[in-house]
């Protein structure tokens, strides 16, 4: 009798802990984003505080103020171009990325050819070199060829970075879907074209989404060569902008955190959107069509 | 009419070749079963002639038309897959209408060929679900409704019952055969079960390792069979195939028992010639307990070594010239393992094949 309370006691114990555990990990993952978020809205002297202010005393809307130039301040960040900078090259680089991999991933996924399997483990073991790796090459190269400080410049380096990326989802994906639903398309009278679009397509659209949203979010993201590659408002992004608040002496947290809430925003509200597709393309291999 | 004709037809992949030469005529309205284990090439001749798979060397022909260099949908074919290759994203209507839809047919033609080709197949109430909401056997129906709205030339069938239970499989078998009779439709079938092969075909094309052994009715190719692969492949449980060499009018097994030569294969065994006596098992009966009791035979005492009762009847398996055979017995009696019984082997459905050859010494 007792060993049975004690096993209950222990298992209540067990959840307990793990609880703990979890919220403890969600603190630790969400404090600085809300830390962020909070500051954004916190005047710089409350910031810089000794000892810290926990608890906001004063909520104001003036940091966003600085950036748009509502109030009688304004930040001298041309912030809107910025934005857009980080919008075109997000963007193009993504559907590029995307359609890239959709081709490459189809081809991976129905043809056999000659060198696949190293071509595969080539794009695989280029997506494992970091990054920031490649900025010294990558510039000496750029400014060669004049691609420095150009948006096509960026383009191009994110797209690289994330083909092979969407390339594996996507070729995941394809393979996923029966050969034989092309083929009976192909019978029922359609050209190989018209049941790619028609039946493959649509069945390996989450995959494409999920690729989509990673790709736009580490182009959105992506700092280290965007800092490195950029140099003006023709390309700087929104997270190089950011470094714009700092000056020589001082630095506008401030009016950084409120920038890094409109960085987030975007990038948040497209996870949103997508977020089923998400879902589904991420957990797609388990599920049995 | 569409008939189907296949001239030399040559498939390889490199170096591999898998189909050598295939000549095959199919007639308009023909329902043909391609049989053959697996890696026969009876779903690549298949895929051929759907366009799915481009032929190596040789002739198709779909209704007079040389179709060599055809897509598939310039065939004007329509295919039902062993996956039944149901649009997922799709429902059952949607499904059926789709090849249409490509056509480019109004809408209103749509509607009603689906209607219709639902009406034949009992499929009207399940028209607003999607493929993964239904059965297996009423997947297998929307996928034969898939092919039957478009009014094909020819309908091709890829092992389309092999995913389905038994009881399922036999039911779907007959709705098979009774949507020909009802849609007069060239059909090629391509199935590794030879009941399929048997119960649906006009006529059963053999195949084995690329080359067609035997092209005939079922009855036919039950009663003749060309070869020894034949005659092992087609008929369930599986002919009987005993080692023996013909001398003085006799076959003689391999431990000497002699059985006279059947009447009609008299004249075209040679003397000495190494040769597969080939019986079925329902002709090798304990006297008494077969399907005939006249007509040439031999008898031999036989130990039974284990029965399978199935009810009206039994099927024993015993040793004779040294080999395991399986035997016959008609009729509800209980048999007990290491039972001595005199068996009855009904010489007039014997078969003798050449030892080296495999042909059958009729056709030879």
């Amino acid at each position: 009798m007792t060993e049975v309370v004690e096993s209950a006691a222990s298992k209540r114990l067990k959840r307990v802990a793990l609880t703990m555990l979890t919220f403890l990990l969600m603190v630790l993952m969400c404090l600085p984003g809300l830390w962020v978020v909070l500051s954004a809205f916190r005047p710089n002297r409350e910031i810089l505080a000794k000892p810290p202010i926990w608890i906001p005393e004063t909520l104001t809307l003036d940091n966003f103020g600085k950036i748009f130039g509502w109030g009688t301040e304004q930040v001298a960040i041309p912030v809107g171009s910025y934005f857009a900078n980080s919008l075109i090259i997000a963007l193009t680089s993504t559907v590029i990325a995307l359609l890239i991999g959709m081709a490459g991933g189809y081809a991976f996924a129905r043809y056999s050819f000659r060198g696949k399997g190293s071509l595969f483990l080539g794009f695989m073991l280029f997506r494992a070199v970091p990054g920031i790796a490649l900025s010294l090459p990558v510039f000496m190269i750029w400014s060669r060829l004049g691609l420095i400080d150009t948006k096509a410049g960026l383009i191009i380096v994110y797209v690289s970075l994330n083909v092979p990326f969407t390339l594996w989802l996507i070729d995941g994906f394809f393979r996923q879907i029966p050969v034989s639903l092309s083929e009976a398309a192909q019978v029922d009278g359609c050209t190989r074209w018209q049941a790619f679009w028609k039946i493959e397509f649509p069945l390996a659209r989450s995959g494409i989404a999920a690729a989509g949203v990673f790709a736009f979010l580490t182009s959105w993201n992506e700092f280290a060569l965007a800092s490195q590659l950029t140099r003006s408002t023709d390309s700087k992004t929104l997270p190089v902008g950011l470094l714009d608040f700092t000056a020589q002496f001082t630095i506008d947290w401030a009016g950084m955190c409120a920038m890094a809430v409109i960085i987030i925003i975007p990038a948040l509200v497209l996870t949103f959107i997508v977020q089923k597709h998400l879902i589904a393309g991420l957990t797609f291999g388990g599920v049995k069509g | 009419m569409a008939e189907i004709t296949l001239e030399k037809v040559v498939k390889s992949y490199g170096a591999v070749k898998v189909v050598h030469g295939i000549d095959l005529s199919i007639a308009h309205e023909e329902f043909v079963v391609l049989v053959g284990p697996s890696g026969c090439g009876k779903s690549t001749t298949l895929r051929m002639i759907a366009g799915l798979e481009d032929i190596s060397g040789g002739m198709i022909r779909i209704g007079g038309r040389v179709v060599n260099d055809l897509p598939p949908r310039k065939r004007n074919i329509s295919m039902v897959f062993q996956n039944y290759a149901l649009y997922p994203h799709m429902n059952v209507r949607d499904n059926l209408g789709f090849g249409l839809k490509i056509a480019g047919e109004p809408p209103a033609t749509i509607a009603a060929r689906v209607a219709e080709a639902a009406e034949i197949l009992g499929l009207t109430p399940l028209l607003d679900r999607t493929p993964a909401e239904l059965s297996g056997g009423q997947r297998q129906r929307v996928a034969m409704g898939r092919a039957i709205v478009r009014h094909p030339d020819a309908f091709l069938f890829d092992e389309p019952l092999s995913n389905l239970d038994a009881k399922l499989r036999g039911q779907m078998r007959a709705e098979i055969k009774k949507l020909h009779q009802k849609v007069r439709t060239t059909v090629v079938y391509v199935t590794h079960d030879q009941v399929e092969a048997m119960t649906l075909a006009d006529r059963i094309v053999v195949m084995r390792d690329g080359h067609i052994e035997q092209v005939g009715t079922p009855m036919e190719v039950f009663n003749h069979p060309r070869t020894a692969f034949v005659a092992t492949f087609i008929g369930s449980p599986p002919m009987n195939l005993l080692p023996a060499t013909v001398s003085g009018g006799a076959v003689r097994l391999a431990d000497g028992t002699a059985v006279p030569v059947p009447d009609r294969l008299k004249n075209q065994a040679r003397e000495g010639q190494r040769v597969q006596l080939g019986i079925r098992p329902d002709d090798i009966s304990p006297v008494g307990h077969g399907l005939s009791q006249d007509g040439p035979g031999a008898e031999v005492e036989l130990t039974v070594d284990l029965a399978e009762p199935l009810g009206m009847e039994s099927l024993i398996y015993t040793r004779l010239a040294g080999q395991e055979v399986q035997a016959k017995l008609y009729g509800p009696r209980i048999v007990q393992p290491g039972e001595r019984l005199t068996f009855r082997l009904a010489l007039d459905r014997a078969h003798l094949f050449d030892a080296t050859t495999g042909l059958s010494v009729r056709a030879s």
